[in-house]
């Protein structure tokens, strides 16, 4: 019950927060959409944080630890610590710069400028959004599992339960349909409510919470474990192929055999049944196979998805000024390292851990995405396990809050906005509209999260995938005068192809092992995807010359600063 | 000084791939953290430092300058 109560304070002082600062929105949709491009160099990092770092961060680290090992700290934080800075520095700082001279709100206004394309942006429109899905799903489903395991005997009396083992739900724990309906609800209000300022603050506030839970953690599960070296040390007598990149011929793999004794009996069961009472095929355990280095080296690339985010277009814009992205560029790898390295730790520890005589993590454990819930639940207090669960949330939500309120941007300023005239919408209207999509956003995110697509991490692979191949698009808009809107779409259109023929080579992300000659789809995608753009911008006609002085002159030189959508060419 | 900062963010990257650690979870650091590991919590604090270096020398040209402007933002109008 401890958990829960914490829990539910939590998610109402958030509340709080949310109605704290819808008091100083100022009821325009600038205000509702960019905080009046008001945000200081402190709030930008940890909205850029806490918007960057997701379920992805906490439960997928701790996840693909324990099923891969420690390799996933170099192939996943290390590359982002090196290039999300690059993004900010690179390309955050220039486009918020466009988007201050030139009124942009959303990608999509900026692409169509800097393009003279309306078409660009109805092509865009669709494969943004539905990038954007399976992100959002990563985290309502995260927050959902998480809750359903932590508040196991909460509410007896109201959750019986259902199932068994792993997969099942204990008695008296919120269900997953309810735990992940409230982060919603709780998300969408300080979202409806507060804008983005109030993902900013709330970001914050959610940045710092867990941060400082996932070092609590990390020490008070160490201490329960006979310490740090004594957790390691186990892992290096039954699991040490968790510990390098490499599984050797003589290794233990205490872990795995574990696993086929288990999947062994499942499958005898399974058997035993009749055919019209069996139920899914129980999944054979995969031997672990180490990681290999094109496939460590190919990792770099999922972080530019970074410079593509539309989320983080629009924190990108609400920067006060230029100066306010110093300290977001140097401190995030060093945040980044923060978060991942207890957590690769403790996922890493999950596989080989004993509490007097028994393991923390059972062998017929099949749930990585789990085993931080897990150990949490079993190895701490209740109320450190609510405090730790509420840290979890905290990371789920502050990357939630910022990709609905962008979906809410999208739709209303790309779409309603762009295609009505401006004077038939007031401000006032524009932002009821914003708020309007964000509801229905949320909607369809829950209902989908209901069907539990694929795993959390697979899914977010493939959605940091799609956006990273369009990084060329956004890096040469800025640094290339020669692009052109036909190179765009070469572009757009060969990632949306590759996307499509390489997710369903992949089993539609079943296969979670999926590679292209030892690499990262990702990998493949980006150099189609770039060597389009470059093809068919040297062969196609170059930009005007009002677009080339607009967007690489310097603005002293600048005489007027037209908005995008008087610009357009069609 | 602008190259040398940029050159550095590539080798950065190319130090990256650690193949010598590839194969080591007998070398732990402090007894609890695999090589492999500390080393690329080493490469995130070079990172931080690298890109510090890239604030201080290599500043887009004509960023500061944008503050200045005021500008009727398209989502207000």
């Amino acid at each position: 019950m401890t958990p829960l109560l914490i829990i539910v304070a939590y998610l109402a002082l958030l509340l709080i927060l949310g109605v704290v600062s819808s008091r100083f929105f100022k009821g325009t949709a600038a205000d509702y959409f960019l905080a009046s491009r008001g945000i200081g160099s402190f709030l930008l990092v940890m909205s850029l944080f806490g918007t960057t770092m997701t379920a992805f961060a906490l439960i997928g680290a701790s996840g693909e630890s324990f099923a891969v090992g420690i390799g996933v700290y170099g192939m996943m934080a290390s590359w982002a610590g090196i290039i999300h800075s690059a993004c900010f520095f690179l390309v955050g700082i220039k486009l918020w710069s466009f988007g201050k001279r030139y009124g942009y709100t959303t990608q999509i206004q900026y692409f169509r400028d800097r393009f003279e394309s309306d078409g660009l942006g109805l092509l865009l429109f669709p494969i943004l959004v539905g990038l954007v899905i399976p992100y959002l799903l990563i985290g309502v489903m995260g927050a959902g599992v998480t809750i359903e395991k932590v508040t196991a005997g909460a509410l007896p009396s109201l959750f019986a339960g259902s199932g068994s083992g792993p997969t099942g739900v204990a008695p008296g724990a919120i269900p997953y349909w309810l735990g992940s309906a409230v982060i919603c609800l709780v998300v969408m209000i300080y979202v409806f409510f507060a804008g983005v300022r109030g993902t900013a603050w709330a970001n914050a506030f959610q940045t710092i919470v867990f941060i400082l839970l996932g070092i609590v953690t990390f020490t008070v599960i160490s201490d329960k474990l006979g310490g740090a070296m004594n957790a390691t040390a186990m892992v290096q007598a039954e699991n040490p192929h968790i510990l390098r990149r490499t599984v050797r011929a003589d290794d233990s793999l205490t872990r795995y055999h574990g696993m086929e004794k288990s999947y062994d009996k499942k499958l005898a069961t399974w058997e035993e049944k009749p055919a019209d009472q069996r139920g899914a095929k129980p999944r054979k355990p995969h031997k672990p196979r180490g990681i290999g280095k094109m496939q460590f080296l190919s990792y770099l690339f999922i972080p530019l998805s970074v410079g593509m985010f539309p989320h983080l277009f629009q924190h990108w814009l609400t920067a006060k000024s230029a100066k306010s992205f110093r300290l977001a560029v140097i401190v995030h790898p060093l945040l980044i390292m923060l978060v991942w390295v207890p957590c690769v730790m403790l996922g890493a520890w999950a596989t080989s851990a004993y509490v007097s005589g028994k393991p923390v993590v059972p062998p017929g454990f099949s749930n990585p995405n789990a085993v931080l819930g897990e150990m949490v639940a079993d190895l701490t207090s209740h109320a450190l396990s609510g405090l730790l669960t509420a840290g979890i949330l905290a990371a789920i939500m502050s990357s939630l809050d910022s990709q609905f309120l962008c979906l809410g941007s999208i739709f209303t300023n790309d779409i309603v906005g762009h295609y009505m005239e401006k004077d038939r919408l007031s401000d006032r209207q524009k932002v009821m509209i914003g708020r309007a999509f964000v509801v229905v956003i949320v909607l369809v995110t829950y209902l989908l999260a209901q069907t539990r697509p694929g795993g959390v991490f697979t899914l977010g692979v493939w959605c940091f995938s799609g956006f990273a191949s369009l990084f060329p698009l956004v890096f040469a808009s800025v640094y290339w005068r020669g692009t052109t809107k036909m190179g765009a779409y070469a572009c757009v259109l060969t990632t949306a192809g590759m996307w499509i023929y390489l997710f369903a080579q992949s089993g539609y992300g079943a296969n979670r092992e999926y590679l292209v000659g030892g690499m990262m789809p990702v990998a493949v995608m980006t150099a189609a995807s770039t060597v389009a753009l470059v093809v068919v911008s040297w062969i196609t006609s170059p930009p005007s010359n009002a677009t080339i002085a607009k967007f690489f002159t310097n603005p002293p030189e600048l005489s007027t600063h037209a908005k995008p959508e008087l610009e357009l060419a069609g | 000084m602008k190259y040398l900062v940029y050159g550095l963010i590539v080798a950065l990257a190319v130090l990256h791939q650690d193949w010598w650690n590839w194969d080591d979870s007998e070398t732990l650091v402090g007894g609890i953290m695999p090589i492999g590991l500390a080393y690329h919590a080493g490469v995130s604090v070079a990172a931080a430092i690298l890109w510090a270096a890239a604030v201080r020398f290599c500043w887009p040209a004509g960023v500061d300058e944008v503050e200045a402007l005021s500008v009727e933002d398209s989502s207000s109008v």
